[in-house]
């Protein structure tokens, strides 16, 4: 430890990593509970649920999954770009991501707004005189849980707009990745919970 | 600690794992497009569970942090586990 006491600088690498860890577990939590009530309702809605999965594309989904994953590697990649110093290059894999992140929002818009056109939306005439509890259920926790997962990819948005700005000030460097390194920790873990959303919604049927 | 070596991954490895994180996407889109009734949810479950170990252990880094950070995150994943058997054990023999 050194002995000088610096009191303009808090910079605890070790406890922030901690602190986004504790955080990341609630967020698991959160979505596993999630996870749970979707396939309690399987279970009790096995042919509605068979039904309603087929409406889904999986080409968007797939599509989705591959756009998320590759954000996943070039989130990761910048970390590593910052630690060798390389500091252009860690803003273009930011910005590779953020973009990345905006198109998985843009194709999730489409994919809503077909749904909405066919009349499946929380609350629907439609769903309420064509479709079985079951369906209904379906939809309920399709719209629910890929949302919040969209919320957490606009927060990610968010998070990723301060550690570019922070990178291009010069606050953060491969002294002080800690920011940077946070923020991949929180966009792995979007990358993580739709892992599993994609095979649930989409994949069985 | 004021220069702790912090350990710097490769981009070599990164798109590695990438590569195969694609690959087994791939391959759960092709296994649950010829429906092998119930090991079809298994199978997409597992392959699932090998892309998020991929991304916790590289993406993530836990391979290269401190064991009580491995330990911390194995147990929240034992907690969730314990939890869906026990819902599911009170359904099944309800």
């Amino acid at each position: 430890m050194s002995q000088v006491i610096h009191h303009d600088e808090h910079y605890d690498p070790e406890g922030s990593k901690i602190g986004m860890w504790l955080f990341i577990f609630t967020e698991l939590l959160l979505f596993g509970g999630l996870f749970i009530v979707y396939s309690v309702y399987r279970y009790m809605n096995a042919d509605a649920f068979h039904l309603a999965a087929e409406e889904l594309n999986t080409t968007v989904g797939a599509l989705n999954t591959v756009i998320l994953l590759i954000s996943s590697m070039t989130i990761a990649m910048s970390t590593t770009a910052l630690q060798k110093k390389q500091k252009a290059t860690t803003i273009v894999l930011l910005e590779i991501t953020f973009m990345l992140a905006l198109i998985f929002l843009v194709n999730k818009y489409f994919e809503w707004g077909v749904k909405f056109d066919h009349g499946i939306f929380p609350g629907s005439e439609f769903m309420k005189a064509e479709m079985s509890q079951g369906e209904v259920l379906f939809f309920g926790l399709y719209f629910v849980m890929t949302g919040l997962h969209a919320l957490h990819i606009v927060a990610g948005l968010v998070i990723m707009g301060f550690a570019l700005a922070r990178v291009q000030k010069g606050t953060v460097h491969a002294d002080r990745p800690s920011l940077l390194e946070n923020a991949g920790l929180y966009w792995h873990l979007v990358d993580l919970i739709w892992i599993f959303l994609f095979p649930l919604f989409y994949l069985i049927t | 600690m004021e220069n702790e070596k912090h350990h710097i991954v490769p981009y070599r490895l990164y798109a590695v794992v990438l590569l195969l994180l694609l690959v087994l996407t791939f391959i759960s889109i092709a296994i649950t497009d010829i429906n092998l009734g119930a090991f079809t949810v298994v199978g997409a479950l597992l392959l699932a569970s090998i892309k998020s170990g991929l991304v916790l252990i590289y993406f993530m880094h836990l391979k290269f942090d401190k064991a009580y950070i491995q330990i911390m995150v194995g147990m929240v994943f034992i907690l969730f586990i314990a939890i869906v058997l026990v819902t599911f054990f009170d359904y099944y023999f309800r």
